[in-house]
């Protein structure tokens, strides 16, 4: 293929991660921007070009090796729920905008820690991306066909440009806005993409080399096993292989926090902290799925191409060789993903470092204190422009110059071991409130001296000189000093070896330091805050303890330097209104300057933040005893204030139950007073009958007709006997719903009782010519109060007469055992009731309408009587309508 | 001869009223409930009407506020005779425009001089 295509290709691809990018940018809120899966898939940045043509080269020369540097990460995910989302936590909390930040921050915003941080993330970062570089220029070099352009220079080589094309791709999604705290989406949704692609065409190659070239993994390992070091390939080589295997899992374990672009990807970019969730499992099985393929690709390269020095490139080398330029231009593509997606993460972390730990701390707060704050804002992106190009152009450089020499494996390692210098500072710091600022400096200034000594030294002095008589013989030839032995351990490989001592050094400097010196007050306030985090998320800007004088407007005029006239103004008394204080507040208290630093750190970082603020305040020294004393008053504040909601909420709660019992007892009197309304009613009808009968009778009692007369005493009598059934259902009903009737439970047979009530009624029933059937001859036995029941069956029955048409009606009492429960009914043919009524039957003073008889001769409490009574016994009484005609009542009895 | 429509549904209360109003000369109909009274009223435009408040079907609210609708019966006269005595019930009665407002149980004789009365005006 030619060179030209091939650049075209690689700029066209560019171009559509360009526009995926933007999208992104534009569809921030979209949720397929903010997702777990995108989220997984930006972690796995971690899958550089190292991984994608480095461990195939380890596997084909080495062995099983690469997979350590998988183990790490995959035994760090399950503790992502606990240790990553205290690290987001606090991140998000402190506007923290890389992982120099993070640690100077810890240690008192400590501005030379900051500085320091960023330089060693240089030093392993830049090489690492040269590495990035040098995999792109190869494999694009194994691409193009003979025929193709070489170049000669700088100007004319690919690797330059794509290079510069990355720095401005990083520059452009990168530089948005000036607080560097603020999510870049645009990055992460193509880093995601890349993550899809990087695998899926790696699995594609790894799928054709083992299926299409070979019959399936079995027929390379069976090819494989003849070979003549296959055991070491496959095998653990004895007890220093395995040191080395641990080493190189604690250091992956490491770099999976530590590293500037995982920490950007996975504490900054992190959107939602329960995407993590997803994280721990996806994140793995990413890995797995990258490995997969490996050791069969290597093995197959090592089958069919052989040579050794172009392992890395099998990926690459087996397509081509079978004529498969398009697979090998997609595996191509797939390596070029991974490149872009480490070399602009990395650089926008580095740049975002190099420019708020370092540039600024050290060389512009004083041009930014005299200018205005759109062109504050233009210098910091500048400075973060400027930085990205630098980055990029020095590893260009550093590749070009020193790195044709090294494999992606070996240069990788470094970048490990020098990145996890950091480590003491950043994990004991996170759970050891002792560790303190220069304890962490000097640890790390030992940690890397030491690596320096074994591991970059030696390697610079091999590629520079060729010769490795450094290594042999050690610094003035003594013995104990040989780098890759250091006091006489020489079982390691050198990276586990450096990483050992560099280490045990660093660890050592900082506990003893941290015992022996004690930080300021400031220092031991933050790591209070960062050790004790769940506890001081609470105080929030309280959290800061400070004591000084400051005037708001001093303050203010800081913040709009760098934020602008309006947003200064806006977050101010946005401020005032969280803490309730006045809007014309004149001095600034620890809280307001806690929130300043804060509202500066994403644009300038944390140490800067800190100068500038302090420039304009008075502070006082603290004591540590001060310190803590001030800060448990308000933790106290806080645990009173939630004491006392709660309490309030207690009392709210109580007087809600007073109010509903009190609504209860209003509604009880309600229907008491109904009660008592319809009750009187109910006595005044006969008695307005008797007076204005009687009136009547003793007026015209001479003149009045025979006839009228029986009929007004008629009447009278009536209407008498009205009065006293109504009086005594009246206290019969209060007495039962009271539960002061005493209820004489004997075994009765529930035929009899039927029958019993049967002939009482036969007189009534006769009269209109209504026939009453009891067909039933089973005996039941029962435990019930048979008056009472007979009570029930009374009304029940003498109910269904008053609605049968005379002389058609017929009323059928049956009863049966259903369920543990014996049931009776009572059937009539009359007019039924009225759907609407049905729910109101058995309420009390409930009358029906569609009686056959003239005039209601029931009290209008016979029913709820009834369900009284049954309700009593423990059962149920209802009322149905058939589906021809009538209506149906019936009621259980419990049945023993 | 003067007209009186009797709505009650209490047939032994009914009997008493009948007699009286029949002996003092009045033309007496008899309705058991609001609609019967309603179906007397489109043939019969009465003097006076005897409403009872507590009835099946239409009540006697009911009953008053479709006689206040028809003009025809704008010289009517209603009153109320019912054994909701409350302050709140009579108040509601002669806002919905009932001319008088009478309480069970009542004086016969009573009730013949308060509808004459009524009538006479």
């Amino acid at each position: 293929m030619s060179n030209y295509v091939l650049f075209s290709i690689i700029v066209l691809y560019l171009v559509t991660l360009f526009a995926i990018a933007f999208f992104a940018e534009k569809n921030a809120k979209s949720k397929w921007v903010n997702n777990s899966v995108v989220y997984t898939l930006s972690l796995a940045v971690y899958c550089t070009a190292w991984t994608y043509y480095g461990s195939i080269g380890i596997a084909a020369t080495i062995g099983i090796d690469f997979l350590a540097i998988y183990l790490g990460p995959v035994i760090a995910a399950p503790l992502w729920i606990v240790l990553l989302r205290k690290i987001i936590r606090l991140s998000k909390q402190h506007k923290i905008s890389s992982i120099a930040d993070f640690i100077s921050l810890r240690y008192g915003n400590n501005r030379f820690l900051g500085a320091l941080v960023t330089v060693i993330c240089l030093f392993g970062i830049v090489p690492y991306i040269s590495l990035q570089l040098k995999a792109v220029s190869e494999t694009f070099q194994i691409l193009s066909d003979k025929t193709s352009y070489v170049s000669t220079s700088v100007y004319d080589d690919s690797t330059f440009y794509i290079a510069l094309l990355l720095a401005v791709f990083a520059t452009f999604f990168g530089t948005q806005v000036t607080d560097a705290s603020e999510k870049h989406k645009g990055i992460v949704v193509s880093v995601a993409i890349e993550s899809i692609l990087k695998l899926v065409f790696f699995l594609a190659v790894g799928i054709y080399v083992t299926y299409f070239l070979f019959d399936g993994t079995d027929s390379i390992y069976e090819n494989m096993s003849k070979s003549e070091n296959f055991e070491s390939l496959i095998q653990f080589n004895g007890i220093e292989s395995g040191f080395n295997w641990l080493y190189t899992i604690i250091l992956s374990f490491m770099a999976i926090f530590l590293l500037p672009r995982q920490f950007q990807v996975s504490v900054l970019e992190n959107v939602r902290e329960k995407h993590l969730k997803n994280a721990i499992w996806m994140f793995p099985l990413y890995l797995l799925l990258f490995n997969i393929f490996v050791i069969f690709i290597a093995w197959a390269g090592n089958l069919t191409i052989g040579n050794s020095e172009s392992a890395e490139y099998y990926a690459l080398l087996l397509p081509l060789q079978n004529d498969n330029t398009f697979l090998a231009l997609l595996v191509f593509l797939g390596g070029f993903s991974a490149v872009i997606s480490m070399v602009v993460v990395a650089t926008l972390a580095l740049s975002t470092m190099v420019s708020n730990n370092l540039v600024i701390p050290y060389g512009f707060l004083d041009r930014f204190i005299k200018s205005h704050p759109e062109r504050n804002a233009k210098y910091i992106k500048n400075i973060r422009r400027i930085s990205i190009f630098t980055i990029i152009i020095v590893a260009y450089a550093f590749y070009v110059n020193f790195s044709y020499e090294l494999s992606l494996y070996s240069i990788g390692l470094i970048a490990f071991v020098i990145i996890a210098q950091l480590a003491p500072s950043f994990f004991i710091g996170l759970f050891w409130n002792r560790g303190s600022s220069k304890a962490s400096i000097v640890g790390i200034i030992a940690g890397f001296f030491v690596t320096f000594y074994t591991l970059i030294l030696p390697f610079s002095i091999q590629a520079l000189t060729g010769s490795d008589e450094f290594v042999q013989n050690g610094l003035y030839g003594l013995e104990v000093l040989k780098p890759h032995a250091l006091f006489g351990i020489d079982f390691l490989s050198p990276p586990a070896h450096a990483f050992f001592w560099s280490m045990l050094f660093n660890i050592l400097c900082y506990v003893i330091l941290s015992v022996s010196l004690k930080g300021n007050y400031r220092e031991r306030n933050y790591a209070e805050m960062f050790v004790d985090s769940k506890n001081y998320t609470d105080l929030q800007d309280g959290a800061l303890v400070w004591k000084g004088e400051a005037y708001v407007a001093e303050i203010r005029n800081v913040l709009t330097k760098f934020l602008g006239e309006s947003r200064t103004e806006r977050a101010i008394s946005l401020f005032f209104r969280k803490y309730d204080l006045p809007q014309d507040t004149q001095m600034a208290d620890a809280r307001l300057i806690n929130f300043s630093e804060k509202l500066l750190t994403g644009s300038i970082g944390g140490a800067s933040a800190k100068i500038l603020i302090s420039s304009v305040v008075k502070e006082e020294e603290v004591s540590l005893v001060e310190v803590l004393k001030i800060l448990e008053e308000s933790k106290e504040t806080i645990s009173r204030n939630k004491l006392l909601k709660e309490k309030s909420q207690e009392l709210k709660k109580l007087a809600d139950q007073l109010q509903d019992a009190n609504n209860e007892l209003v509604e009880k009197d309600k229907q008491k007073d109904e009660f008592l309304d319809t009750v009187a009613h109910e006595l005044k009808t006969p008695i307005t009958g008797i007076r204005a009968t009687t009136e009547l009778l003793m007026d015209d009692l001479e003149e009045m007709p025979s006839e009228l007369r029986s009929q007004f005493l008629n009447n009278m009598l009536q209407d008498s006997d009205r009065l006293s059934r109504l009086i005594h259902n009246i206290l019969d009903f209060e007495k039962l719903s009271k539960g002061r009737t005493n209820f004489k439970i004997k075994r009765y047979n529930i035929r009899d009782t039927i029958q019993k009530t049967i002939d009482n009624l036969s007189n009534i029933a006769n009269k209109r010519e209504i026939t009453l059937v009891h067909s039933n001859k089973s005996d039941f036995h029962a435990d019930y109060d048979e008056d009472r029941i007979m009570q029930v069956l009374t009304n029940l029955i003498s109910n269904a007469i008053k609605f049968c048409e005379a002389k058609k009606g017929v009323i059928v009492a049956d009863y049966k055992y259903d369920k543990g429960l014996l049931q009776i009914t009572i059937k009539d043919n009359g007019k039924g009731i009225p759907e609407e009524d049905l729910p109101f039957v058995f309420d009390k003073f409930y009358q029906s309408k569609n009686q056959n008889i003239q005039k209601p001769e029931g009290s209008g409490l016979g029913l709820s009587i009834c369900k009284q009574i049954i309700e009593n016994h423990n059962g149920k009484i209802w009322a149905k309508n058939n589906q021809k005609s009538g209506a149906t009542f019936g009621f259980t009895l419990p049945f023993k | 001869m003067k007209k009186i429509v009797i709505v009650d549904d209490e047939p032994n209360i009914v009997m008493t009223l009948e007699y009286t109003f029949k002996k003092h000369d009045f033309e007496v109909y008899i309705a058991r409930d609001g609609s019967e009274a309603l179906q007397i009223l489109k043939d019969v435009i009465p003097d006076v009407i005897i409403l009872d408040v507590m009835m099946p079907k239409v009540d006697g609210y009911q009953t008053l506020k479709i006689i206040k609708e028809n003009n025809k019966l704008n010289n009517t006269k209603v009153v109320f005779l019912t054994a909701k005595n409350k302050a709140s019930d009579i108040e509601k009665g002669l806002k919905l425009g009932a001319d008088k407002y009478l309480t069970k149980p009542f004086s016969v004789k009573k009730i013949v001089s308060e509808i004459k009365e009524l009538v006479a005006t």
